[in-house]
């Protein structure tokens, strides 16, 4: 309806090149960092089920395996060992950078800060534009890498040096290595891009009455994770620099003594250490770049469907900035058997263990916001009943492997990849899923199909503690990760069964998330339509039109009176009140705590 | 196991299947017409739906318990390994509670609070006790744990005792040497500018210094031959030309290791080089250190509950004390083929999964009468007394450094 378009007028029509491809407007770039992380996602969990067919069977032959990777890399349908390790490194890439961070951050960052927050779009256009540009450049050189001759990168996804940093040490560190930091050098001009966008619109665009204390928590966790982004991933992309210069330019920030291939290496007085240090300085701010969004999602849909304000808002804001302050203090853990200085390693043992108290008081408020709830289950509430579930089971075990004398015994075994599988990879592709769910009809007008989401999320969520729940029983038989095949040493001969049992989880999860997608495109086109607020929720997001108009509102835009959390406040007639709607005479916005 | 296992997958698949085919029959009748958000039945089934879940959950848990719980790690064969068994099961206990409590009550409150449209939520912002008590409760837990932890990584991290046995592990691509410090019980001096076939570790000393300055001197001769004789096209003098400067350049590094003072360099000549397996003796501290020759490696004993990354330019160490020999393990875990091993816990490689060696626990006489046997390094680079056996592990990294 062009008429009432508002204030910002956008008189010209739009040429499809505009609106699709280079759009500056914050609702379509949020779709397109949501389809491409979806690509990036399958590629992803096929090759974990490609990997994971090795590891259930080790040295079967799979005609799949040759069919995806040919002769070179599946002779015989035979998975070549350094295959085996490219493929684990990009998957773990993919997942964690590509997925759970570009993915994740730049889908719900992109659609929730302006409708939330009542801005009409991001701080910049054009620099929103740049940023998913740079993002899908960056997956695009990422994936082009599967097909240099000598395979991508296949150190790990912390591709750690020496090994990342001589192509003689292994064929991965060859052409797909220097890919590898290319990509992951355009991918965190991506995030930088990215994040000061959504610093900057959440502290200057906030709508008249949107107080700092009445953000939704969505909001809060996309912001503070815009800012550990900001802060940290400038840190990677010096270790990114760094690697770049000794593999091509000689130089020896990481490289000392070494003799190799039959050579001696010019290239001393580096250290590896240096390395590791600079990585996990963004590698476990990284982690918390994951999941505070999940977190930020899970809070919306909770409050939402247990049409109950979330339990402890200020505590919940709390908790997320005392996680962000203590996650860039803890990365040592990472680092506990390189021989740091013991009493180093006791000084990261204890800031880390710090973390469990906020995260403590985070699981427990979700769980007494359903206490006497109302609970409405839909797929986005079921999964992210199941991120709290995954968060609590995962988080748990951190405890341990925090503890740097555990740490000792578990530290790179298949204790850590069940680890940080629950508590980072399911608990924010849950959560990925609630939002997806949730927010379905804003971002196209249409509902997703409820039945094939109640499908998805019962596979998913039995699957995925199928895959991952085992293996803290094959690390704590001290089978290690990274090992293409663990038949090489009969001790572990005996869990070659539970292997094959996880193997068969995830080919049965990766299946079903074709089912998710049939749904997605299908319910795109041809779901039932939307009303504006079809969950009867309070923030701002759903008092915009249904269909997307630029600037958001037709009209002025809303003011805000109270916080986002008013469900079923006593003496009202429904069960929820929307931010936009005034006070009454008396009434006291619930979110002002003491 | 597998038949009953694809059975399972095919039925699951059939199932949703079929669900799929309910749904689209559903979805296309009524488009339109259904409610936008879970009826009453829905949320009932699914409720309880969840309860299900998590029974199921402990079950599966309690399965895998029971089903895999004799195959973990048998006992820590390690005086400390049984202190951090004991602080692994204490914290297994306290994360177990955590774990059960919070999951029953979460899906018990998923079942019980499902939506019913004549209930309204209760309208429950905040409690500052309740915030306060499991911001404390978590806080005193997580001071036990931490008392606790930092006390055994203490003990565990100190300086090893008077009077340990010094072993060196040297990984390389992709396998373990280890090398004790023989009679004089100091490592010998060592540098990476010193490897040869003959030399694995580079040792310094007289007769390695002679051996390395002279194979570098030959092979620079023959480079400066081969381009000065007959005409050789561009590219391979370019690469002839980079080598020689190479050679050169570690030739004046590996002269430079003759200022070392000569006791200096006497001491790596009683060292003892092994490959494949090495012994320990029972009850008397070993301080391993760790070096090593390419990327980055970890040495990793899980039956001993220790750990340490290998790391190219610099010396780490990790001390223990075995309490269970060999034998006694075999009997214990029933298990005539069992051996202590050294795997490989950092990615290094194609071969990182299979990068192992053994270590023999034995008691002291028999480590004695083992150790006695084996070749010190100035016998085994000393030409002179050319014999078959010079010692395997010598033939073996020869044949590996060509094969590079
Ligand atoms: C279909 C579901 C998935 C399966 C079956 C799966 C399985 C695995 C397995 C078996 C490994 C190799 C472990 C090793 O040998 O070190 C691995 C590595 C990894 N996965 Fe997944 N995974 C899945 C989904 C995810 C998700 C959602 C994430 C996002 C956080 C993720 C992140 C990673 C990371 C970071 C690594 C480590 C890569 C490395 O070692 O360099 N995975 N995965
Ligand atoms: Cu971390
Ligand atoms: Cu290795």
């Amino acid at each position: 309806m062009a008429t009432t378009e508002a204030h910002n007028d956008h008189h010209h029509k739009e040429t499809f090149i505009q609106k699709y491809v280079f759009s500056q407007d914050h609702k379509m770039i949020s779709k397109q960092f949501l389809i491409t992380g979806m690509t990036m996602a399958v590629i992803g969990m096929i090759m974990s089920t490609l990997f994971r067919l090795q590891l259930g069977w080790q040295g079967e032959s799979f005609a799949i395996l040759n069919f995806f990777l040919g002769d070179k890399w599946a002779p015989d349908g035979i998975l070549d060992p350094n295959m085996y390790l490219a493929l684990v490194t990009i998957h773990g890439t993919i997942m964690v950078f590509f997925l759970l961070t570009g993915g994740l951050s730049g889908t719900f960052a992109n659609l929730l800060i302006p409708l939330q927050i009542g801005a009409r779009d991001m701080a910049s256009g054009f620099i929103n534009l740049l940023s998913y540009w740079f993002f899908l450049a960056s997956s695009v050189i990422m994936i082009s890498s599967l097909f240099v001759e000598t395979g991508p990168a296949s150190g790990g996804w912390t591709v750690y040096p020496p090994l990342s940093a001589l192509p003689q040490a292994m064929p991965g560190s060859g052409m797909g290595m220097t890919l590898w930091l290319v990509s992951m050098s355009l991918f965190v001009v991506s995030s930088l891009l990215g994040g000061l966008n959504y610093v900057v619109t959440v502290i200057n665009l906030r709508t008249k009455g949107m107080t700092m204390t009445r953000l939704p928590l969505s909001v809060w966790a996309l912001f503070v994770t815009a800012v550990i982004g900001v802060l940290s991933f400038p840190v990677l992309f010096s270790a990114a620099l760094l690697l770049i210069f000794d593999r091509m330019f000689g130089t020896a920030f990481y490289l000392s003594d070494i003799h190799i291939a039959g050579e001696v290496l010019e290239a001393t007085g580096g250290s590896p250490i240096l390395y590791e240090h600079l990585f996990w300085f963004l590698g476990h701010p990284e982690v918390y770049i994951v999941l505070l969004p999940a977190l930020g999602i899970t809070s919306e849909v909770i409050a939402t469907n247990a049409r109950k304000p979330i339990f402890g808002y200020r505590a919940m804001i709390g908790s997320i900035l005392a996680i962000a302050f203590l996650s860039f203090i803890v990365w040592g853990h990472h680092m506990f058997l390189t021989g740091m200085n013991p009493f180093l390693g006791s000084v990261f043992t204890f800031t880390t263990l710090l973390i469990a108290i906020p995260s403590a008081v985070k699981a427990f408020n979700y769980i007494t916001t359903l206490w006497k709830g109302n609970v409405r289950l839909t797929p986005a509430m079921l999964f992210s009943i199941g991120m709290v579930s995954t968060f609590i089971s995962g988080g748990v075990t951190g405890i341990i492997l925090a503890d740097s004398a555990l740490d000792i015994n578990l530290h790179d075994t298949y204790f850590v990849v069940a680890h940080f599988h629950i508590v980072m990879g399911l608990s924010a592709v849950l959560a990925m899923f609630a939002g997806v769910y949730h927010w379905f009809p804003k971002m196209y007008g249409r509902m997703m199909n409820r039945k094939m989401g109640y499908v998805h999320f019962w596979v998913t969520f039995i699957c995925a503690y199928g895959v991952f729940f085992p293996q803290h029983f094959l690390g704590l038989a001290g089978i290690p990760r990274r090992y293409y095949t663990n038949s090489e040493f009969p001790i572990f001969d005996d869990l070659l069964g539970l292997n094959e049992l996880v193997s068969v989880f995830a080919i049965i999860g990766a299946m079903v998330q074709f089912l998710f997608i049939f749904n997605f495109f299908y319910s795109m086109r041809r779901g039932q339509r939307a009303t504006q607020n079809p969950w009867g929720s309070n923030t701002l997001e759903w008092t915009t039109p249904v269909e997307h108009v630029h600037g958001n509102w037709y009209g002025a835009l809303p003011t805000v009176h109270r916080w986002p959390y008013d469900y079923s406040k006593p003496g009202k007639e429904q069960d929820f009140v929307p931010q936009d709607v005034p006070l009454e005479e008396d009434e006291m916005d619930g979110g002002e705590g003491h | 196991m597998m038949t009953i296992l694809i059975i399972l997958a095919v039925l699951l698949a059939i199932l949703t299947i079929g669900q799929l085919l309910r749904v689209f029959e559903a979805s296309s009748k009524l488009n339109g017409g259904t409610s936008l958000l879970p009826t009453v039945a829905e949320n009932k089934y699914q409720g309880r739906s969840m309860f299900i879940f998590m029974l199921g959950f402990f079950a599966f848990f309690i399965w895998c318990m029971v089903e895999y719980g004799p195959y973990l790690l048998p006992e820590a064969a390690s005086e400390h390994g049984v202190l951090l068994d004991r602080l692994l099961n204490f914290n297994f206990a306290i994360i177990t509670l955590v774990f059960v409590i919070t999951h029953v009550i979460l899906f018990y409150f998923a079942m019980k609070y499902a939506y019913h449209p004549e209930r309204k939520a209760y309208y429950f912002t905040h409690s500052n006790k309740l915030e306060l008590l499991w911001t404390i409760v978590p806080a005193i837990f997580l001071a036990v744990i931490i008392v606790y932890g930092l006390s055994a990584w203490i003990s565990i991290t100190d300086d090893a005792p008077e009077g340990s046995l010094t072993i060196e592990l040297y990984p390389k691509q992709f396998d373990w040497t280890a090398r004790y410090s023989g009679e004089d019980a100091q490592l010998g001096a060592s540098n990476y500018n010193m490897i040869s076939g003959t030399n694995p570790l580079g040792l310094i000393t007289d007769g390695s210094l002679d051996q390395m300055m002279s194979e570098l001197e030959a092979e620079i001769a023959e480079i400066k031959v081969d381009l000065e004789s007959a005409p050789v096209d561009g590219m391979k003098q370019e690469d002839l030309t980079e080598t020689l400067g190479k050679r050169e350049r570690q030739l004046n590094r590996v002269r430079g290791f003759r200022s070392f003072e000569a006791a200096n360099r006497a001491s790596g000549n009683d060292d003892i080089l092994v490959k494949t397996e090495f012994y320990i003796p029972v009850g008397r501290e070993i301080d391993f250190k760790f070096r090593s020759r390419d990327v980055i490696h970890s040495a990793y004993f899980p039956h001993f509950r220790a750990q340490m990354n290998c790391v190219p330019g610099m010396v780490t160490q990790f001390h223990f004390k075995p309490t269970i020999t060999t034998a006694q393990m075999k009997a214990k875990t029933q298990n005539d083929d069992f051996d202590y091993l050294v795997l490989c816990n950092k990615i290094c490689g194609a071969a990182h999964y299979n990068m192992s060696i053994v270590i023999k626990v034995v008691e002291e006489d028999e480590y004695n009468a083992w150790i006695a046997e084996q070749k010190t390094f100035s016998e085994t680079i000393s030409p002179a007394d050319e014999s078959e056996e010079t010692a395997s592990i010598v033939s073996e990294d020869a044949i590996s450094m060509i094969e590079e």
